[in-house]
């Protein structure tokens, strides 16, 4: 499979980890992934605004038929998961399919997401599990 | 005023595999086995688990326990035998992982399963000297020995963070000591996929040499007597030898037993005396004095005395995992996902 390019990976670093979004200045709208204009109101006065590492979970569905860099994890478990303002789609790790629930308590992990071959970059970034 | 620890944070990753599971593998009988190393079951990483998540979720913990700015972290040192880069240090990714100024000493430290303790003794310095407000000494590895061989009923996954300063300090260091030296009892060349070990060579020559030197050492040296602790936190790469090492410098076994997390969840390598010490520090009263002594192959031990203020009350209320709740918080995993998990099954990945 393509893997995102070094660059853009390393761009991407502080959404990637920690979940850095941007808040519209104007009109208070918050964009996760972040953007460089609000798309509500047009303004380009955006600022840093860090989404917190716990929420509730919305929705979920679980991936039996999965994309090659996911081959060693199946089923994967993709949740969308309210997170302040925002509502975030991410992997769901450490909790069998049959016992989330819409609404239980999540918490945001650091975690391996693609690993580039046996030489290439390792990339990091967020996944959900449920909170103990 | 001397450097302490501010605060602290532990992570066990969720899987655990039996010992009894392991020996029904390899042929051994599990009675034995367990009577051996006293270790009952040992925690795994999850798939997408290496010492940089594990690290990375410590380091979170210990932020938050104590409410520390990242910004105001001068130092991130890892000590682990893990990386999952030859070259390229998982206190770089901690720095954005955790949010860190780029004004932030970082570096990854290599002494077997001690180098988190010489994380902290060198942040300790950097604190005290006013190079630096805060530093985070983390301590992380996801082990491994050889499938059927003696390491694979021990050697586990885990992580510790210790914010090290001199502002709000819940237990201080009153005195540091080391002894070191050059004893071939377990190494891994590069390359090898597992490290070998002197058989019949660890015991003695090697932990009980450098941990009872050290406890001893700092002991004559300040005047120290056994009475004067609360607690002892020792290395643990079984259940057996902190037991044994507490008997030889007197220690009763009361005092030694709260600090011991291997027969749970294995040996953490460099979270492993540490993750002992984040266990004692949840259940510490203001004014206990504790002795902690770390251990690295190759070899030597590094020994603290820590004294507990009032602001651990504080610390412990924290809505923050605690090492109890995460050696209770399990899933039990058979020996094939076992070696699926620790990537020991060759894969194109
Ligand atoms: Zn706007």
């Amino acid at each position: 499979m393509e893997h995102e390019s070094v660059p853009l990976y390393w761009r991407n670093i502080p959404s990637y980890y920690r979940l850095a979004a941007r808040r519209c200045r104007k009109c208070g709208e918050v964009y996760y992934p972040p953007v460089v204009k609000c798309p509500r109101c047009g303004s380009s006065e955006l600022e840093d605004f860090q989404l917190p590492h716990e929420g509730e979970l919305v929705e979920f569905t679980v991936l039996r038929s999965v994309p090659t860099d996911y081959m060693k994890q199946k089923p994967l478990v993709i949740g969308l998961v309210k997170l302040g303002p925002v509502k975030v789609l991410g992997q769901i790790v450490d909790a069998a399919p049959e016992k989330l629930k819409a609404g239980q308590r999540m918490e945001v992990v650091f975690r391996r997401v693609v690993v580039d071959g046996k030489y290439g970059l390792v990339m990091y970034g967020y996944k959900f599990r449920p909170r103990p | 005023m001397k450097a302490g620890i501010v605060s602290w944070g532990a992570y066990i990753p969720k899987y655990r595999i039996r010992t009894e599971d392991i020996a029904a593998t390899w042929g051994d009988d599990p009675a034995r086995i367990v009577d051996i190393y006293l270790v009952y079951e040992k925690s795994v990483e999850g798939y997408d688990e290496d010492a940089v998540t594990i690290a990375t979720e410590a380091a979170r913990r210990a932020l938050r326990r104590g409410a520390v700015d990242p910004k105001r972290i001068g130092a991130v040192y890892s000590g682990t035998e893990s990386k999952p880069y030859a070259v390229k240090p998982i206190s770089s990714i901690l720095i954005d992982a955790l949010g860190l100024a780029n004004n932030v000493f970082a570096v990854d430290m290599e002494f077997a399963c001690k180098a988190a303790s010489d994380g902290i003794v060198a942040i300790a310095g950097l604190v005290e000297s006013g190079r630096v407000e805060y530093g985070l000494a983390v301590g992380t590895d996801t082990s491994q020995g050889e499938p059927g061989e003696h390491l694979d009923y021990s050697a586990s996954s885990g992580g510790v963070a210790y914010v090290i300063g001199r502002d709000g300090v819940a237990a201080e260091f009153e005195t540091i000591y080391t002894y070191n030296s050059d004893t071939p009892d377990f190494w891994r060349r590069e390359g090898s996929p597992y490290p070998m070990h002197g058989e019949g060579f660890t015991g003695e020559p090697a932990y009980f040499r450098h941990v009872v030197g050290a406890a001893k050492g700092l002991m004559e040296r300040h005047g120290y007597k056994v009475s004067d602790f609360a607690y002892a936190v020792f290395h643990q790469p079984n259940g057996r030898f902190p037991m044994r090492a507490a008997s030889m410098l007197g220690f009763p076994p009361d005092k030694v037993k709260p600090g011991i997390v291997v027969t749970h969840i294995g040996n953490t390598y460099n979270a492993s005396a540490l993750m002992g010490l984040a266990r004692v520090l949840e259940q510490a009263k203001p004014g206990d004095k504790i002795l902690l002594v770390t251990f690295g192959s190759g070899a030597g031990s590094n020994a603290f005395v820590l004294n507990v203020t009032d602001a651990v009350l504080e610390r412990q209320k924290a809505d923050v995992p605690k090492v109890d709740e995460m050696i209770a918080d399990k899933i039990y995993i058979d020996y094939a996902m076992y070696l699926k998990n620790r990537k020991m099954v060759k894969l194109f990945e």
